[in-house]
């Protein structure tokens, strides 16, 4: 521990603490656009904001690059440092295009914040903004360079969280600017539009690509059936947009408000997450009790990690689960099983996901598979972040609304789907159903605790009537190699599986981190959300994949048994390498 | 006996004729059948400026200037007999003291045996065999030698940091990445004597417990780059790089990188960054490279000339060394002087040395008649020095009270027709040019700087444009987050504090008062001076001068580009220009 002074105040933080965060552990908020609040971002020191100085010196120093020591006296405020800030801050709005009002971020950006934080109202240096396309090659990702402040974010979650390397910087100097190395479209590049880069973003620079106008098209068609889903993940994150305290549940409010901006039927992913157990459950039993194919079994509910895979590692190709994501199988479902029993044109439903995830909008046409319904199964998705801004477009007084319940036969979800959002869930609802499938038992304790957590990669074992059943549970694709490599290591060396079942999340957190969240993640949010997700899963009676009645009438009316020929028609897609550059 | 002639043509401009010359000499020497006995070596650098073509004669140390071919036959003569050729004997000036640049021009840089012959790796020697690397450590901390890339760290405690820390892998790296504009001193300590670089390393490495050195070369230095492959190749072929060497338990060796050409390379992290093969984008401190360095490991990165010094100290004690300087700049400093000076080239003076008797006494004043204005020292980094400041005596201390630094030893002579504004700009182009752009306030406030002393130089200046330029120096060198940044507004600094009058001139008058910034120029022909001699007619190249040799000529200012053809050619000084 080091115990120093800041303006005056005692402060004591653990040694290697930055004199910004200590600050902050004392109410004094240090201004800065390029460090993150969140712990997987490294300080780069790029803004030159954050500048305080010691008691007495000359030397000013960067508040969030530079670890408190043992009887610092540190000074944040005074008519210097205060005009270094403004004149920082000058110069980084010269090199901004003046377009908030139809910026993605307006009324959300930093940079904004700090310009009216210091009351700048007049352009006191030359505007100086080179003219450089945005590139929308993705379709899910906009990038902006124009509107970057060179905060290096976005390069680093990339590199160092993501370990994808798709974003860097080209040129030096006043030339500097973010783009894909190389210099290709983002289409192009090993982007696996996990959207960390624009979660993370400070400006507009790197925004989502807005979809509410192709909802709203939708939902105003008379001749379209609009159905919606949501997944786990934004039930517990969209009440931030609206004030609510971090990690609340809005589930009854979502469906509400969905209800009524023109949704004629509104189900939930979680369901979806069900019916992803009792096939995925299925598999795991086939390949580890009966020895029908390799292990381990990877989970495929990420269509970052599934990119990420096909580009990077497409050797594990045979250890990946075939089922789709829970929203693809919704999809699925809505346009066969749901079109049967209400007698609807296929053709005539439009269905909407509402997602933490920015690659869910690339996965719903990634292959021939996600069209399984004769239609492309899901026509759009929308971030969470979207669906907060159809809710007030709409006139919507969310806070105030009262609660709603889902549709049948298509919402109603287990506890085991509502977990699905944090790491560790996938695995925890599969084990619940596996354990069932394998002894005919029934769970005498449902929770795996050593599977939940923020630990980068929780290595476990757990017992199934005196059977070992080896897991590994990784999020923030950075963390998967080491996984992988376990696995390969093994497999050269002749020796049994190091593990049995395999859980990957691309973002850190799982979904509850998702590219397509509300901004602001840190550990602390993360662990908010994913609390709120398993608080609901206590509260539920039903807290197993397999004991969702609706699941069990999907089956029984429909797709007979997991891994039956409709459900490998409907519910299951296939792998293949790919090149990491598509150039 | 077998004799060695070193071949260098000292002239600073115009094309190198070393190797003609060596061709002619070559000829000769096969002539009288003597090529066999006597040894011609073609020199890069050989510590004389223009003098011509220098000739020097080992063992005699015979050294002849502005040698031409007929001289050949003479010096061949001589070099037979012995005795010196006497038309072109030349003595060399003796204020210089020459330490770092003892061996250039001295030794064959391509022969171990010529360094070895010269008290090379003795120093190591009684490193290895008498000396702990506590006690070298001690002995550079009593020599008082601060580093010679710019900043002027003690290099004693710089290994002590580095030793200190905790590692089971450090690194010694040579900073060989030179790029201060007119700085070459480096450039000719690695090419002229490359084995003593590679034993301060390998005494460095001792010292600080490192088993691995790595050069950082520019790679726009081949030839320095050939001569350090050679001398690594025959230090290893001598056991004096790899394990055990000299049959001690210490055992060291060295790699080669090369830098692609950014000045930022040669900042500390930026340096690290670049070997480590990643974009070079300097990284806040702490922490210190001494801590966590290359891979993490703790590193310590001396600049050439710091560990050409080296050999020397250990060699002779830190106590002799410590008596050369000043009180808190102990040695001597090598000093690139170019410029509008009569002698350019490498100057080595003890610390403490006035700046007057480096410009007027070493290296002759200025050029072609004209007067002296001032020096800038520390190339972009550094700052102006008029005139009537040079009575200074150059350490680190009192050029930095100057607002100038000593940086890396560029020293740069402006004269009268310099512009202080054009120098500025040159130098913050400069920093412009080779900021890595990871800062906001180096990336663009370098930039809005640019474009503000453009404004005053074309004549579109406003007062406020003094203050904007002030505003963005001081957020610039407390906010920027490395060196470049932080120094990169001296030049402007420096000159508005010593040149107001000038910038005032520009901003209030329109008027460029050296009369180099072209938008501020008029030229104009005064007819009572005109000779009609139609010369101006036919130098513009825009054809803005129009008339005829009867009635004369005069220039239409609307066509005028204001090159200064027409004034340079004018004879009778007719033309004028304001």
């Amino acid at each position: 521990m080091v115990k120093a002074v800041i303006d005056g105040i005692s402060v004591e933080v653990p040694a290697g603490t930055s004199i910004l965060d200590a600050a902050r552990k004392v109410q004094i908020k240090i201004p800065t656009l390029c460090k993150h609040p969140d712990a997987y971002l490294h300080a780069s020191g790029a803004c030159g904001i954050c500048m305080v100085r010691v008691k007495g010196s000359k030397k000013m120093l960067r508040a969030c690059c530079t670890p408190l020591e043992d009887k610092m006296d540190i000074i944040t405020h005074d008519p210097e440092i205060f005009e270094i800030r403004r004149t920082v801050i000058e110069l980084i709005l010269s090199n901004h295009p003046n377009e908030c009002l139809t910026c993605g971020r307006n009324n959300n950006c930093e940079l904004q914040s700090v310009v009216a934080d210091f009351a700048i109202r007049e352009e006191f240096f030359e505007k100086i903004v080179p003219d450089i396309p945005q590139d929308k090659s993705t379709g899910n990702i906009v990038l902006d360079p124009r509107k970057c402040i060179k905060c290096a974010r976005c390069v680093d979650v990339c590199q160092n969280t993501q370990d994808v390397w798709a974003l860097t910087f080209l040129h030096r100097g006043f030339n500097t600017r973010m783009a894909p190395a190389g210099d290709i479209s983002l289409a192009e590049s090993p982007c696996v539009r996990c959207g960390q880069c624009s979660a993370h973003c400070p400006t507009g620079a790197i925004v989502e690509q807005d979809d509410t106008k192709l909802a709203w098209k939708a939902l105003r068609d008379p001749e379209q059936y609009c159905v919606v889903q949501i997944a786990p993940a934004t039930r517990v994150a969209l009440g931030e947009a609206f004030g609510y305290p971090l990690g609340s549940n809005v589930t009854k409010k979502m469906y509400a408000a969905l209800r009524r901006m023109g949704f004629k039927a509104i189900f939930d992913t979680n369901f979806g997450a069900d019916v992803t157990i009792m096939e995925e459950a299925s598999e795991f039993v086939e390949r580890f009790a009966h020895k029908k194919g390799p292990l381990p079994l990877i989970t495929t509910c990420c269509p970052s990690w599934v990119d990420f895979m096909e580009k990077f590692h497409s050797d594990m190709i045979p250890y990946f689960s075939s089922a789709k994501s829970p929203h693809e199988m919704v999809g699925a479902l809505v346009k066969t099983y749901y079109a049967e029993k209400k007698k609807l044109d296929p053709a005539k439903i439009k269905v909407i996901s509402i997602m933490p995830c920015t690659a869910k909008k690339f996965e719903i046409s990634r292959s021939r598979e996600m069209s399984a319904s004769g239609y492309q199964d899901v026509d759009v998705v929308l971030t969470t972040r979207e669906m907060a801004r159809m809710v007030k477009q709409a006139g919507i007084d969310f806070v105030n609304l009262p609660e709603e319940e889902c549709d049948h036969i298509l919402g109603d979800y287990s506890g085991a789907g509502t977990i699905f959002g944090a790491t560790g869930g996938v695995m925890e609802a599969a084990l619940r159903t596996a354990y069932s499938f394998v002894t005919g038992k029934k769970l005498p304790k449902v929770e795996f605790e050593n599977v939940r957590g923020l630990k980068e990669v929780k290595e476990t074992s757990i017992n199934i009537e005196g059977t070992e059943v080896r897991i590994a549970v990784a999020h923030g694709l950075a963390n998967v190699e080491y996984v992988l490599n376990q696995i390969r290591t093994a497999r050269k060396e002749g020796k049994p599986p190091p593990y049995h079942f395999v859980e990957v999340m691309a973002c850190p957190g799982g979904c509850v981190g998702g590219g397509g969240q509300p901004y602001g993640v840190t550990d602390e949010l993360r662990v908010a959300r994913s609390k709120g997700l398993y608080s609901e899963d206590e509260a539920l009676t039903i807290r197993c994949s397999h004991e969702n009645p609706y699941v069990q009438q999907l089956y029984k009316e429909f797709l007979g048994k997991p891994l039956g020929e409709k459900s490998h028609r409907l519910l299951h897609t296939k792998y293949q390498p790919l090149p990491v550059y598509r150039r | 006996m077998a004799k060695t002639v070193f071949i260098k043509d000292t002239a600073i401009t115009g094309k190198d004729r070393t190797r003609d010359f060596y061709g002619l000499f070559l000829g000769v020497l096969r002539e009288k059948g003597l090529d066999t006995t006597i040894q011609l070596v073609r020199l890069a650098d050989m510590g004389i400026y223009s003098a011509g073509i220098a000739v020097r004669v080992l063992p005699d140390n015979h050294l002849y200037t502005q040698v031409g071919e007929s001289d050949i036959a003479g010096i061949v003569e001589s070099i037979k007999t012995g005795q010196p050729y006497q038309p072109r004997l030349t003595k060399q000036a003796s204020t210089q003291m020459r330490i770092v640049l003892r061996n250039c021009g001295v030794i064959d840089p391509e022969k171990i045996e010529d360094y070895i012959a010269h008290d090379g790796y003795h120093a190591l020697a009684r490193c290895l065999t008498e000396l702990t690397p506590e006690q070298v450590i001690q002995e550079m901390k009593t020599s008082g030698l601060r580093g010679r890339g710019g900043a002027g760290f003690p290099t004693g405690m710089k290994w002590e940091f580095t030793r200190k820390s905790a590692g089971d892998q450090r690194y010694i790296i040579c900073n060989g990445d030179e790029g201060d504009p007119g700085a070459y001193m480096d450039r000719s300590v690695l090419e002229g004597d490359p084995h003593s670089v590679i034993e301060g390393m390998a005494i460095g490495g001792y010292a600080i417990g490192a088993s691995k050195g790595f050069f950082y070369i520019r790679a726009e230095y081949p030839l320095a780059i050939e001569r350090i492959e050679k001398a690594i190749k025959q230090c290893h072929d001598n056991g004096l790089l790899g394990s055990n060497i000299l049959g001690s338990q210490f055992s060291f060796d060295v790699e080669i990188r090369l830098g692609a050409g950014a000045f930022v390379c040669g900042e500390e992290t930026a340096l690290l960054a670049s070997i480590e093969g990643k974009r070079g984008y300097p990284s806040p401190r702490p922490p210190f490279p001494s801590v966590k360095g290359l891979w993490g490991k703790p590193t310590c990165i001396n600049n050439v000339e710091t560990l050409a010094n080296i050999p020397v100290i250990l060699f002779k004690g830190g106590e002799w060394f410590s008596k050369i300087g000043t009180e808190t700049s102990k040695g001597t400093k090598v000093f690139a002087v170019t410029g509008k000076v009569k002698r350019s080239g490498l100057v080595e003076v003890p610390m403490g040395t006035t700046i007057e008797d480096i410009v007027y006494g070493i290296s002759g004043g200025a050029m072609s008649g004209k007067s002296v204005k001032a020096i800038q020292t520390g190339g972009p980094s550094g700052g102006v020095i008029p005139k009537d400041y040079f009575q200074t005596r150059v350490d680190y201390e009192s050029l930095q009270k100057m607002g100038s630094i000593m940086g890396s030893g560029g020293m740069i002579v402006m004269d009268e027709d310099d512009c202080m504004i054009d120098i500025a700009k040159f130098y913050l182009g400069f920093c412009v040019d080779e900021s890595c752009g990871k800062c906001a306030p180096c990336r663009i406030g370098g930039t809005q700087m640019l474009r503000l002393l453009e404004k005053i130089s074309e004549g579109r200046g406003v007062p406020k444009d003094l203050e904007q330029l002030a505003m963005i120096s001081r957020a610039m060198q407390k906010a920027s987050l490395c060196g470049l940044g932080q120094t990169a507004p001296n030049p402007v600094l420096s000159t508005l504090n010593y040149y107001r009058a000038e910038y005032d001139a520009h901003v209030n008058d329109k008027k460029c008062p050296a009369c180099k910034c072209s938008k501020l120029l008029s030229f104009l022909i005064r007819q009572d001076k005109c000779v009609k001699c139609g010369m101006c007619f036919k130098a513009c190249p825009v054809g803005a001068i129009s008339g005829n040799r009867e009635k004369g000529y005069v220039i239409d200012q609307e066509k005028c580009i204001r090159c200064g053809q027409c004034f340079e050619v004018c004879k009778p000084a007719a033309v004028l220009r304001q």
